[in-house]
């Protein structure tokens, strides 16, 4: 459906190409849900941005493939491209009051896309559209569809958005970040309409988080990032169980769980997350890992079997020795 | 112990003004009846949805709203009325920590300035310098950061030195708004770690406002839930969270996806519906019973008041179901 191969990323400034993602590779098959975990720098939202095509200079892919049902994405123009987007796939991002038009109603704003990619006549549209605000749970559609943004709350506008992202059947949303801006109680609601619409249309979908619960309770797979670098791939209950790298590991424990040993402080990973500005020799990683090693900063370790670390956790090297 | 501040059925309304006149149409009851005590040395959560009244609630105690009604009052003295230097001496006492760290430092002060200031506004008698740097060594932070800029740090240190103003002037309560919801999550722990260490080594105070709930389970002893304006439940924090009572704590409790992928509290049919109601015209009764799966009919009409629940210690909620969900729990044991 989606492969992603070995994709980086890079930003030109002053001539100097500055690499952001590097050698990103996933996979996404129909119906299902992938989440891409990662904190702030370490490049996961450039990378579903370059999935749509959205990419804008000084920003580029420097290597790679984004294979979408057979086709590469990198060798199309952006007019090519085009033609995918809101039809293939869709995106769902983070702030639905930014990107909602404020001016227009909800239902001109569906009605819209819905001509715009399926060529629908108004009155066609506008019974679809009231079929779609009802399936993402907005009760009263018809009403609904004559209120503008600011008369709807942010659960809700969501809503609007994930009706706008399904309109034309897409095969692939991409959620960059969906529920953050929303509360915990609203946050459950939209995760579960999303992996719900999910599993009934038979779309696959791309998770941008930096959440673990989410992942745990919603993907089917996950894929860590740190610093540009994919470090871990699996699924939720194994990277939960037996995390292979150690920026996994660490990130698992450093989330209080609300049933923890309070006298027990947290155990944070130290240092801060990588800076993109900053180039880091070998394994990204290294400044802040324990398991360091001299090697870690020479060699950049290889993606193999799930995992890219020169001393993963889930195999006994030497560590004893150290 | 001895309560530092005592919080008497605060109330805050924002009025809402309309035409030609700005005549007074209707309020807002951000804040509606909260009673609460901080005892000297403790931690207090207060978590619930956005547009609950937290942060007014933080603010009223910070003096920055004034309040419609009630009393605060602090460390024996009623504070909700004091004005200049009365209020000067007060903001001493009680300070604050804020959500981002970005924008609540001055962009043109380098961080030994911005701790300076603070000192020298209010008099600080001894050597400023050596303050600032004991400081930083509180915070964590070494001595080199006094010449730094804030776009010069990352997002924990910057949050770091908002902690170090907040301590500048040995306050004996900290009020901690969202303080580590903008950092990632590494640093998020580092950060919940700090304020646990100067909380048990400066035997300092906190309201803690938040709403990841985990991360407020791990620092309080209490916790407070408010919904719509209101404290709904309060209690023990370790008890209420394995053992909620109020149908709003559960809802809410159940809604934060555990990292355990294989800990599947995931009941969908106890997802809440729907969204808060306005504050502008709050259902009658009990605020919650638009969304409660177990109100009866009496919900609509009667308002719950805070009663003693027989589970756990001092716990208490607002709820007209209070003896049944008594004695279901008492059951489950």
């Amino acid at each position: 459906m989606l492969e992603v191969k070995n994709l980086a990323i890079s930003l030109t400034s002053k001539n100097v190409e500055v690499p952001l993602v590097d050698d990103v590779s996933f996979k996404v098959k129909n119906g299902e849900m992938l989440a891409i975990v990662g904190e702030s720098g370490s490049g996961k939202s450039i990378t579903s941005l370059a999935i749509m095509g959205l990419l804008k200079s000084p920003l580029f892919v420097s290597a790679g493939e984004i294979i979408f049902n057979g086709i590469d994405f990198t060798k199309l123009s952006p007019e090519e491209i085009r033609q995918f987007r809101g039809k293939k796939i869709s995106m769902v991002f983070q702030e639905p009051m930014t990107s909602l038009n404020p001016v227009k109603t909800i239902g001109s704003q569906i009605e819209e896309t819905i001509i715009q990619n399926l060529g629908l006549t108004k009155q066609q549209a506008k019974n679809c559209c009231k079929e779609l605000l009802s399936d993402v749970g907005v009760a009263d559609p018809e009403q609904r569809m004559r209120l503008y943004p600011h008369h709807f709350s942010g659960g809700m506008r969501q809503r609007v958005m994930i009706a706008i992202a399904i309109a034309a059947n897409p095969e692939l949303i991409i959620a960059d970040e969906p529920t953050t801006a929303l509360d915990v109680t609203i946050q459950a609601q939209i995760l579960s309409l999303l992996s719900e619409l999910c599993k009934k249309r038979g779309m696959a979908m791309l998770l941008i988080t930096h959440n673990l619960g989410i992942v745990a309770r919603y993907a089917d797979k996950v894929s860590v990032m740190y610093g540009g670098n994919l470090v871990e791939q699996g699924t939720p209950r194994s990277i939960y169980r037996n995390a292979k790298h150690p920026y996994t590991a660490g990130l698992i424990r450093s989330v209080p769980k609300l049933d923890s040993d309070k006298s027990m402080p947290l155990e944070p990973i130290s240092g801060e997350p990588a800076d993109p500005s900053k180039l880091i020799s070998g394994c990204k990683f290294h400044p802040r890992c324990p398991e360091y090693r001299p090697i870690c900063e020479k060699q950049r370790p290889e993606f193999k079997d799930e995992v890219a670390c020169h001393f993963r956790l889930d195999k006994d090297f030497e560590r004893q020795i150290s | 112990m001895t309560a530092l501040m005592k919080i008497k059925d605060i109330e805050v309304h924002f009025p809402v003004r309309k035409g030609l006149l700005q005549r007074e149409v209707a309020s807002i009851k951000a804040v509606d009846g909260v009673s609460f005590e901080i005892q000297k040395g403790e931690a207090l959560g207060l978590v619930g949805e956005s547009g609950c009244g937290k942060t007014t609630v933080a603010r009223s105690l910070l003096k920055l709203v004034e309040l419609t009604g009630g009393t605060i009052e602090f460390d024996g003295q009623v504070v909700s009325h004091i004005k200049s230097d009365k209020l000067k001496s007060y903001r001493r006492r009680v300070s604050a920590i804020f959500q981002d760290p970005f924008s609540s430092l001055n962009p043109r002060m380098t961080v030994g300035q911005i701790l300076g200031e603070v000192l020298t506004v209010n008099k600080y008698e001894e050597d400023i310098n050596t303050r600032i740097l004991e400081l930083l060594a509180l915070c964590g932070l070494a001595e080199r950061f006094v010449e730094l800029y804030p776009h010069e740090m990352s997002g924990g240190q910057r949050q770091r030195v908002g902690i170090a103003r907040a301590l500048a002037l040995d306050p004996e309560l900290i009020i901690c708004d969202e303080a580590v919801s903008a950092l990632d999550v590494s640093i998020q722990a580092q950060i919940v770690n700090l304020l646990r260490e100067l909380r048990d080594t400066l035997g300092l105070s906190f309201l803690f406002i938040g709403h990841d709930l985990s991360v407020v389970q791990h620092l309080c002893d209490r916790i407070a839930v408010m919904y719509l304006g209101k404290i709904v439940e309060i209690g023990n924090a370790q008890d209420l969270f394995k053992n909620p009572a109020h149908p709003y704590t559960k809802a809410l409790i159940d809604a934060v996806p555990s990292i355990d992928p294989d800990e599947k509290r995931l009941n969908e049919d106890m997802f809440l519906q729907g969204e808060v109601p306005s504050p502008l015209s709050p259902p009658s009764g009990c605020v919650f019973h638009t969304r409660c799966k177990y109100r009866i009919e009496e919900c609509k009409t009667k308002t719950p008041l805070m009663e003693q629940v027989d589970i756990g210690q001092n716990r208490m909620i607002a709820c007209l179901l209070n003896e049944e969900i008594g004695l279901n729990s008492q059951q489950k044991q």
